[in-house]
């Protein structure tokens, strides 16, 4: 009877803690669920109602908001978002994985200098060299191209992944390598053959950060992109936001609940390899 | 070995010794390091002691940058305790959250990875230019923020033109973000062993006692690790200010940010010397903090192996 008693209270237990944990996650998106509902409402019915749910899908906000005023199109904005992030993607993968293989595998003098200054750069704040990269850029010409986003990306600026895959590398066994040295294979080999297809899972949880915080970065994309054809989708909503934004809730909404897509797809089907990123080495997601 | 190979048999190439190969695969990272990062971390050193608008060669003035920002810049002055309040009470809740929600998650109920994702989701998103402007109408005039509290009596008012207000509504979009921490302490809170817990309820601990001398101590190390990055990505908090202030910090300085004061004075007004001199102090200021968490950590993080 005890025994019943106790298990009741558990249930019960558990129950409160399933309503305290709706109603925390109900907060927690309401500010997400309104502005999706609505970017499906005319502007009359945005601000006089609390209630997320539109009466009728009004799709006209996603027409309207599509096109700027100056006739540049969220095409253009989506286009130039996903050349910057594949282009950072791959330096970040390539430049990334090679440096973590010799700080893993080989030995070679400095080493451990250098893998204290590669873990001393994760500090470094973005707003020291922000100046000099500047001019380094504006000297070179490539202000207003994409260029000053991508190209530091091959120089393996984004000391996180490296210390990422240094951590998996280190976990890959040690024999795989040895029984191709014996057959005679060089280290560029035993790297592209054997520990780039093993670091794999590694490469993914780098593609996925490297996706969202280029596409939700703001400041540098800010300082280096400055014609609207160039434009990224974050400079075209706040370019929206400035141009028409005052008076086009609507399409406004609509347009910033597009621009979250593609990052929450990437959320929905990569859950796993996010979560585990943030677990081990503390990445913000 | 050179004089033994025949001439007409090319000879047999040297394998290259383990020291080059590390520097042939390290060699990106390291012109990486002088070119993006060490290199330009010193000419800021240079440039935070001239004037310098990127037309005219930089012109020397000593500590004059520095003397400016600390003397003679009341909006500095209001930078720096705008960003320190934000970091001192954003940070904190963030954590207190985070770590609420991880012990709430932490039980055997069912639906963990929906709500653990649900709860994730602000954090993914909430960087983004998109959220920034979201917030800007929750907290406006007439916005839904306005309208809930209004049931409550309380008087409807924008709060981002409020300058009283205006710091809140950032801080409380940086405190919604506490999913990823949350997910750092979830994965600290698994490697408590379970064997503690029951040896304290035999003990007869009550579970406020076991959360203060079991799950804290443990945790510390974790607790530890979020605050710091905390510190390091808080102080550097550049968007929302910008979208919710319309670039400027306003209303009347309110949410001029660090960094976005350092935008304004480099890259608007083109005083690109004084902001490497603000740049310098921003990164001694994470530095010394930094510093003062890993020195007080002797004192307050626990490690299960002593320390090594």
């Amino acid at each position: 009877m005890a025994r019943s008693a106790t298990a009741k209270a558990f249930a019960l237990n558990g129950l409160l803690l399933h309503v305290l944990l709706i109603a925390g996650a109900f907060c927690m998106l309401y500010p997400l669920l309104w502005m999706i509902g609505s970017s499906f409402k005319p502007d009359n019915e945005i601000f006089s109602q609390l209630n997320p749910i539109p009466h009728s899908l009004y799709l006209a906000n996603y027409v309207r908001g599509w096109v700027l005023g100056t006739g540049t199109s969220f095409t253009t904005f989506y286009l130039n978002s996903a050349i910057v992030c594949g282009g950072a993607i791959i330096g970040n993968l390539l430049s990334c994985s090679l440096a973590a293989y010799a700080f893993a595998r080989i030995k070679f003098r400095f080493k451990k200098l250098w893998f204290a200054v590669m873990l001393g750069t994760l500090m470094l704040p973005f707003h020291v060299t922000v100046v000099p990269q500047y001019i380094i850029f504006n000297f070179l010409g490539w202000t207003n191209t994409f260029l000053p986003l991508i190209v530091p990306k091959f120089f393996a600026v984004d000391a996180f992944f490296i210390f990422l895959m240094v951590q998996f590398i280190r976990g890959i066994p040690l024999e795989l390598e040895q029984a191709a040295m014996v057959d005679g294979c060089n280290r560029f080999q035993i790297f592209s053959r054997i520990i780039l297809p093993l670091l794999t899972p590694a490469l993914i949880t780098t593609t996925i950060f490297t996706f969202i915080w280029t596409y939700n970065d703001f400041f540098s994309q800010l300082l280096y992109l400055s014609t609207e054809n160039r434009y990224t989708v974050a400079l075209g909503l706040r370019q929206f936001l400035d141009a028409s934004g005052q008076s086009a809730w609507g399409p406004m909404f609509a347009m910033t609940t597009l621009s979250l897509v593609p990052v929450f797809l990437v959320f929905l089907f990569f859950q796993r390899r996010l979560v585990e990123g943030i677990a081990t080495t503390g990445l913000k997601g | 070995m050179s004089q033994t190979s025949s001439p007409v048999r090319p000879r047999p190439r040297r394998p290259l010794s383990e020291n080059t190969y590390g520097y042939l695969f390290l060699a990106p990272w390291l012109i990486g390091l002088v070119v993006f990062m060490a290199g330009p971390t010193l000419v800021s050193l240079y440039l935070s002691f001239t004037n310098f608008n990127l037309l005219q060669p930089p012109k020397w003035v000593g500590a004059g940058n520095y003397t400016t920002l600390f003397l003679h810049d009341p909006r500095y002055r209001q930078a720096l305790r705008v960003t320190f309040t934000y970091v001192a009470v954003a940070a904190p809740l963030n954590l207190v959250f985070a770590l609420l929600l991880a012990m709430l998650l932490n039980t055997r109920i069912r639906g963990v990875g929906i709500y653990r994702a649900v709860y994730y989701v602000p954090s993914l998103l909430g960087g983004s230019v998109a959220i920034a402007i979201l917030w800007q109408q929750i907290f406006g005039l007439g916005g839904i923020f306005g309208q809930i509290v209004g049931f409550f009596g309380v008087h409807d008012s924008s709060w981002v033109s409020n300058p009283k207000q205006a710091l809140w509504t950032l801080i409380i979009l940086h405190v919604w973000q506490f999913g990823s921490p949350m997910i750092i302490f979830l994965a600290g809170l698994k490697q408590i062993p379970g064997e503690l817990y029951e040896a304290a309820a035999i003990d007869g601990a009550s579970k406020l006692r076991q959360f203060w001398v079991i799950t804290v101590p443990m945790l510390t190390p974790v607790i530890f690790f979020n605050l710091v990055l905390q510190i390091i990505n808080s102080f550097q908090a550049f968007t929302p200010a910008f979208i919710v202030s319309g670039g400027k910090g306003g209303p009347l300085d309110a949410t001029l940010f660090y960094t976005l004061y350092l935008y304004i004075q480099g890259f608007a007004n083109f005083r690109m010397g004084y902001a490497s001199a603000m740049g310098w102090l921003l990164l001694i200021i994470i530095a010394v903090l930094t510093g003062i968490a890993f020195l007080s950590s002797r004192y307050w993080v626990h490690y299960e192996d002593g320390g090594r």
